[in-house]
């Protein structure tokens, strides 16, 4: 899929979790709306583009990228 | 004239009990009778089985007291009153029948019918003219004035509407209509001009009804009661001899209708009295605009084709089906398990809509279904379950009759709900106080009798913006509702909302540097909303419609529930949904991270019971979503799709990347009733049936499920149901229901807030709004009173964010949409009836101010471009907008709004950013190939219906 609309997309949920006060649920609120919403094959690009980003993703998203790629939240 | 089989009491139903009125028991003609106090006699008369005569009164209108017919006597007192004005009395003794009063109201109606033929026959109402009825109850068998006196017959008659006549000769001034247009309606658009025999109705200052301020809802021909105002098609094939109630197949108000026929033709709809959406009352186009249903662009046979440019083919309906069902193995045997998907419209029951969700779960394997609200409520969906633990609207309609404040934001009702906005309006003549935020002047800002308090002309895209504002002033100035929140709201979240919102940044003097709209009203405004009592907000798509949707949904949540305004009539956050089953259809599971009850997939407890009832594994994965399967299938991971009832094509944002992704799939199944632009990509297209040709249900904007009955076959042989049982069946996945009220007990049987509903309970009462289980038998109109859905109400933190879509030098303009009353849609439904003659063609709307800066007249063609695209479109030049923004509708494909429109969409839900795109507005020579409006008039419903 077109990885610029992907990192967008994702950008833009962070855009809206970055407000939380508290850092740790802002990252698991951004990885359980990736997970609650997103198609396994979109979360998958995401995830590969998210190990090699060159700061195209927000850091937050990266975080909470990179942690849906942690096998116990990798479903 | 009423509906075939309706009983008319003569005047509206007095409501007893807590907050009304006592009972009063009274005697009319020996009988005994209890009613309401407030009834009038001549109802309680009705009541107790002794109708009065009547004429000037009918039961969906105050009294008016001016024919003189219904006359009574009153024991103990003195003169004949009028029992349509006389409210009922305890200990009343009322006589309805003596020979004074035969005599007075035979001489009343003798005066009526000296004016009038007396012969029914030559009565075009056809033996339901209640003239000829009274005439005969009276006992009337001749008339003694001479003939050759003074008459109005020689008038002539107005057949400028396209669906009704008004005779002028067959008035007898009782102003039924004008009562009707003004109390029911809201419209005002007729009056009774002159005196004594000269008096007369007319439209508007004596115009051509077509020319008038009529808006065509045809609550006067319901009320006329002679044949003067008459359905054409009555006045064409006569008289219908059955009545079968159905529902509105158009917009998310869902009125409730008779469908009136003559053997199986469709003779006219009437407002069913007892609907209780709608009361009775409708708009022009669910009584009117029907004919697209027999219109001849409907295809009536199955046809497929090897690849898209090749012509089609007409097959049997076993061919399409098998070459179907034989493709999208194929192409998953190719490309995996996770290649196909389906989406649903919102114009399909909420049966056929759980079906095809079904068939992808369970037939192809996965949970790439979607459906089109996916591109309008998707952040209803998830704001309201976010904050309130349901994704629906907290109220029935007609709590806004207890409403105290209003503000409609982001929505048209007059255009886009406009039976709902008939009880609006009745409510704002009756005093409840009005905010409009709108980045345009909708017609409620001001209109006869009815203007806002505050109109808050918000530049678009800033909605977010002004909701914390609000909200910022509530909780500043002490206006929060402390108790409400103590007691039913999560206090770990509210204090972290509190936090965020009494920052400066939420301020009205920050937010009037993003919304224009100034601080002091935006103060004003909040002070009005928290003061109430009761404040309810009405919200459409220029809420949800922007890439912060989701955001601004949670921010009216917390206005709601800052305000304590939850849980009661009167209060609550309302979202008016465009499409007739919107709620339904996401009801039903059409989203691909839920199961029926927006229940998430992932729950193995949930998966378990479906498996169960299904026999199938469920993926536990959330599937594709309408944008992101054109993206898979740009990127070859996507190839084939069953669309039923949407037009993609058309009617999502960016039209070419759209095409491009159809035109990549190997197979695209269309189901639809006309051959949609969509089609132009399929390989089968399987016809559909319309909303008159099956049976199954819709649920409407207030959560109110109500029965769709088949009242005419249907025309390519199959309901919608049956063709997707079918294509299942051929895909080796065994449907077989043989009444869509299996598939009703099915979803009840899995849907806990469905679990009550059944066909024979909607037979009872007529429709539910759910949640109906155990602990509501007979469904839910109010929701969250004790406590919200969730436990404790969620605040959620709203920070504005600015779309990506800026405004530049060279897109300076913010170009924004919307919808008008007479079309519906991408219009294919209404663009094949007349009702195209008061919408011919989509039009630019731009602020005098930018037209002249750019040397653009009224009705010149002008260019607008966006980064995505141009389009050509005329301009109308008007107030009605501010400077800097420009605004269309989109009834017309051939204009191709979404040419122009982004990919932008809402963070949450991927709904498009529909609302907000800058463009540039310039004059052009070109002239896009299109019909011009004459035609296009004459080409919409050569059937004549
Ligand atoms: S059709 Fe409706 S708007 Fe038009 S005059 Fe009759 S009541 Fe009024
Ligand atoms: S379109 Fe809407 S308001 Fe009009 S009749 Fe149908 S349901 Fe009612
Ligand atoms: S019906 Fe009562 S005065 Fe006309």
């Amino acid at each position: 899929m077109e990885i610029h609309h992907l990192v967008k997309m994702a950008n833009e949920i962070g855009g809206y979790f970055a407000a939380m006060p508290d850092h740790e649920e802002a990252v698991s609120s951004i990885a359980q709306h990736l997970r609650n919403f997103w198609e396994p094959r979109m979360r998958r690009e995401l995830i590969a583009y998210a190990r090699h980003d060159e700061g195209n993703l927000k850091p937050i998203v990266r975080e909470a990228v990179l942690r849906l790629a942690a096998p116990a939240a990798n479903s | 004239m009423l509906a075939i089989d309706d009983h008319d009491l003569g005047t509206p139903e007095r409501k007893s009990g807590a907050n009304c009125g006592a009972l009063v028991t009274l005697e009319i003609d020996g009988r005994s009778v209890t009613v309401a106090a407030g009834t009038s006699v001549m109802r309680a008369a009705a009541l107790a089985g002794a109708a009065i005569p009547k004429l000037c009164a009918t039961d969906s209108l105050e009294p008016f007291g001016s024919c003189r017919l219904c006359l009574i006597e009153i024991d103990g007192r003195k003169g004949f009153p009028a029992s349509c004005t006389t409210p009922a009395e305890a200990g009343m003794k009322i006589r309805t029948q003596s020979e004074p009063l035969g005599r007075l109201r035979r001489n009343v109606m003798e005066l009526y019918m000296s004016d009038h033929p007396l012969d029914p026959f030559q009565c075009k109402a056809g033996g339901r003219c209640e003239l000829h009825e009274m005439a005969n109850v009276v006992g009337l068998t001749q008339v003694r004035y001479a003939a050759g006196g003074r008459t109005h017959s020689d008038l002539p008659a107005d057949a400028s509407n396209p669906y009704f006549t008004f005779d002028p000769a067959r008035c007898i001034v009782c102003s039924r209509c004008v009562r009707a247009c003004d109390d029911v309606q809201g419209t005002f658009a007729l009056t009774i001009e002159g005196r004594g025999f000269d008096s007369q109705m007319t439209a508007g200052q004596h115009e051509r009804y077509i020319d008038s301020e009529c808006v065509s809802c045809g609550a006067c021909v319901q009320a006329c009661p002679t044949d003067a105002l008459m359905e054409k098609t009555v006045l064409a094939s006569g008289r219908a001899d059955r009545a079968v109630v159905t529902t509105c197949g158009y917009c998310g108000v869902g009125c409730s209708f008779k469908a009136e026929l003559r053997g199986d033709e469709v003779v006219r709809m009437v407002p069913n009295k007892d609907g209780l959406p709608n009361h009775g009352h409708s708009c022009v186009k669910g009584r009117f605009a029907w004919g697209y249903a027999i219109h001849p662009d409907r295809v009536r046979r199955p046809m497929m084709r090897k690849t898209i440019s090749d012509p089609w083919r007409e097959v049997g309906w076993d061919e399409a089906l098998g070459y179907a069902a034989s493709e999208l193995k194929r192409v998953q045997a190719k490309y995996g398990r996770g290649a196909l998907g389906g989406i649903t419209s919102s114009r399909c029951t909420n049966e056929e809509a759980y079906l095809v969700q079904k068939l992808v779960r369970a037939a192809f394997g996965n949970n790439n279904v979607d459906t089109c609200a996916r591109v309008c409520h998707s952040p209803t969906g998830y704001g309201l379950k976010t904050a309130f633990g349901t994704p629906a609207g907290t109220q029935d309609f007609d709590s806004v009759i207890e409403a105290d404040v209003i503000l409609v934001i982001g929505a048209n009702p007059t255009e886009g709900h406009p039976v709902f906005a008939s009880i609006m309006k009745r409510r704002l003549r009756n005093g409840a106080r009005l905010i409009v935020a709108d980045p345009r002047a909708i017609e409620l800002v001001r209109m006869p009798h009815v203007a806002a308090d505050y109109f808050l002309q918000l530049t678009p895209g800033t909605n977010v913006a002004l909701f914390n504002a609000l909200a910022h002033v509530i909780v500043t100035e002490g206006l929060a509702d402390e108790k409400f929140i103590a007691e039913r709201c999560d206090p770990r979240e509210f204090g972290i909302w509190r936090k965020f919102i009494v920052e400066p940044r939420n301020s009205p003097e920050a937010a009037e540097q993003v919304t224009g709209v100034a601080a002091d009203k935006i103060r004003g405004a909040a002070r009005l909303y928290a003061r109430g009592p009761n404040s309810a907000i009405y919200y459409g798509l220029g809420v949800t419609e922007h890439s912060q949707g989701s955001t601004a949904v949670l921010a009216m949540a917390n206005l709601a529930m800052v305000t304590g305004n939850l849980g009661r009539p009167g209060v609550g956050v309302n979202p008016l949904r465009g499409q007739n089953n919107v709620q339904g259809s996401n009801d039903v599971g059409s989203f691909p991270h839920e199961l029926t009850g927006y229940r998430h997939v992932s729950d193995p407890v949930l998966r378990a019971e479906f498996e169960h009832e299904w026999g199938v594994t469920i993926d536990p994965e959330p599937g594709l979503r309408i944008p992101n399967m054109f993206d898979a299938a740009l990127d070859g991971s996507f190839m084939g799709i069953y669309i039923e009832g949407e037009d993609i094509a058309q009617s999502d944002p960016n039209s070419q990347h759209v095409a491009a992704a159809l035109g990549a799939m190997e197979i695209v199944i269309v189901h639809d009733i006309f051959l949609n632009e969509t089609a132009k990509y399929a390989h089968v297209f399987l016809p559909g049936s319309s909303f008159l040709e099956k049976n199954g249900t819709f649920t409407n904007a207030e959560r109110r499920i109500s029965p769709v009955r088949k009242v005419m076959a249907p025309l390519a042989g199959k309901e919608d149901w049956e063709v997707t049982c079918a294509l299942s069946n051929a895909l080796g996945y065994p449907m077989n229901y043989a009444h869509p009220s299996e598939i009703m007990d099915e979803i009840a049987r899995l849907t806990p807030t469905f679990a009550g509903v059944s066909y024979a309970k909607l037979d009872r009462l007529g429709s539910i709004q759910w949640p109906c289980n155990d602990a509501a038998p007979d469904g839910t109109a109010v929701m969250h009173t004790g406590q919200f859905v969730r436990g404790k109400g969620r605040f959620m933190l709203s920070e504005y964010v600015a779309t990506d879509e800026r405004t530049s030098a060279r897109y300076p303009l913010i170009l924004t949409t919307g919808r008008i009353l007479s079309q519906y849609n991408v219009g294919t439904q209404t663009r094949r009836t007349r009702n195209v003659v008061w919408h011919a063609e989509d039009r630019l709307e731009i602020h005098p101010h930018d037209a002249e800066q750019r040397g653009v007249r009224d009705g010149d063609w002008v260019e607008v471009a966006s980064r995505a695209g141009a389009i050509a479109l005329r301009a109308t030049i008007t107030e009605r907008v501010a400077p800097g923004v420009v605004y269309t509708t989109f009834h017309y494909p051939e204009s191709g709004a979404n040419v122009v429109t982004t990919e932008n969409s809402d963070w949450a839900t991927n709904c498009p950013e529909y609302k907000v795109t800058a463009v540039q507005v310039m004059p052009t020579a070109r002239r896009p190939e299109r019909l011009p409006p004459d035609r296009v008039i004459a080409a919409a419903n050569p059937g004549g219906r």
